[in-house]
């Protein structure tokens, strides 16, 4: 647990410092919103209906920002090999990235919801399911995200590799968390609370997958 | 018994062969000069020796632990000065010592003293201390790099270019820490081309060429 907290404290020490999240990929992020809207033509009412999906797509954008800088600090002056040499279990950090991604992403999350919110007109009809859901697929997110990003860095292709990686096997995920916002937003009479015990499951799976497989990732 | 036992080891990067059958030994205490043309394979055989790069072929072992399936006891024991200073561009020398040393698992006890002991011995003062490694010069990097490296007090050291960067007064300082790791009871394996300085340490000499030893 020291390491996962020391890591992650490092990584969010690092950011505030660097001020990339809130410098770049928040105004990253307004900018898709603003983007969409005007891409689609759309009056605020079709981009109300839309809203679910447009901001999934803008968090999976972003953290995509987000998971490259977090290996590119690694990888600037070598510091990865010196977390191998210093005997810190590959599973602390890897909890340790993904946390620190995890909670970026929940700011960028709390960001664009307020986007929405602003932009497109949407009203929180489930606040609960909507804060579960940011949550849970935030933490997804971080895990695989962490996972492919330490994967494309060993490869040496780094960033241009990582949303081909990454971004088909986030569908699933996509569509879960985009169907659980619907009926949180009230654009779609689905059952949330099912769309999010389906991302609930995925958090954990992919959680696990990470943490089973931090010995190759982190090593390689 | 060998602080380091290296028997017809055959290590391959990116698939190609950059260790092609080394066999080397090194007892405790000893100072062992790595030289070679770019490309012999020296920075390559002081990651094997870390743990970092399992070997193809061959028998290997580091303060009696098994190359590759006992890795993480020899990190915990040896200590790497590779090319890249390891150091968070956005945090201050300070906050990487301290960054550093707990990871390494430094008794909480001991960090305070250690880190104290560790920046005065490298000669960086209070202003470079509070300073993000981003604005330091390479010289100025490259002790905090060291700084970090000695804070760990590793058994092995293992050094690539330990001298690269550094100004007179640097250089020596970083051959007074080798002498008195030694007298501590470590063992220590450089890599240079500054020849002159490290013979004049060294108590053997190692010459790779093409991936192997042609010369002890």
């Amino acid at each position: 647990m020291t390491d996962i907290w020391l890591i992650a404290r490092k990584d969010l020490k690092i950011e505030m410092r660097s001020r990339v999240l809130m410098n770049q990929v928040a105004p990253f992020a307004l900018i898709i919103l603003v983007l969409f809207g005007i891409a689609l033509d759309a009056d605020q009412k079709s981009l109300r209906n839309f809203a679910s999906g447009l901001f999934w797509i803008s968090v999976l954008l972003c953290a995509l920002m987000a998971i490259a800088r977090s290996m590119t600090i690694e990888r600037d002056e070598g510091a990865l090999v010196g977390l191998n040499l210093s005997g810190v279990d590959p599973s602390g950090v890897f909890l340790g990235k993904a946390c620190a991604i995890a909670i970026q992403l929940l700011v960028l999350e709390v960001f664009l919801g307020v986007g929405i919110i602003l932009l497109y007109g949407s009203e929180v009809e489930d606040l609960w399911l909507l804060i579960s859901t940011g949550l849970f697929a935030c933490i997804a997110v971080s895990a695989l995200g962490t996972i492919f990003g330490f994967l494309a860095s060993g490869l040496g292709v780094r960033e241009t590799l990582l949303p081909i990686l990454l971004l088909p096997l986030l569908l699933p995920l996509l569509i879960g968390a985009t169907r659980a916002f619907d009926d949180a937003l009230g654009i779609a009479a689905v059952n949330g609370w099912n769309w999010f015990a389906f991302v609930a499951g995925l958090t954990v799976i992919l959680t696990g997958v990470g943490v089973a497989a931090n010995y190759l990732i982190v090593e390689n | 018994m060998s602080v380091v036992k290296l028997d017809g080891l055959v290590a391959l990067l990116e698939g190609f062969p950059a260790l092609t059958g080394v066999d080397l030994h090194v007892e405790a205490g000893e100072i062992i000069f790595v030289k070679g043309p770019n490309g012999a394979g020296k920075t390559t055989l002081l990651h094997l020796c870390a743990g970092l790069i399992q070997p193809k072929e061959g028998n290997g072992s580091v303060m009696g632990h098994d190359l590759w399936s006992e890795r993480t006891e020899i990190r915990k024991k040896a200590g790497l000065l590779s090319h890249g200073t390891g150091l968070y561009g956005d945090l201050t020398v300070l906050e990487n010592i301290v960054f550093w040393t707990q990871i390494a698992g430094v008794e909480k006890s001991e960090i305070e003293n250690r880190i104290s002991w560790a920046l005065k011995r490298m000669d960086l003062n209070s202003k470079l201390q509070s300073q993000k490694v981003r604005s330091l010069s390479v010289g100025q990097k490259r002790r905090a790099s060291l700084a970090v490296f000695i804070v760990r007090r590793p058994s092995l050291w293992l050094l690539d270019e330990p001298h690269a960067g550094l100004d007179q007064a640097g250089r020596e300082i970083v051959d007074e820490l080798i002498k008195e790791s030694v007298k501590a009871g470590a063992t220590v394996i450089v890599a240079s081309h500054d020849l002159d300085r490290v013979l004049n340490l060294s108590t053997r000499v190692v010459n790779l060429s093409g991936g192997s030893v042609v010369d002890v």
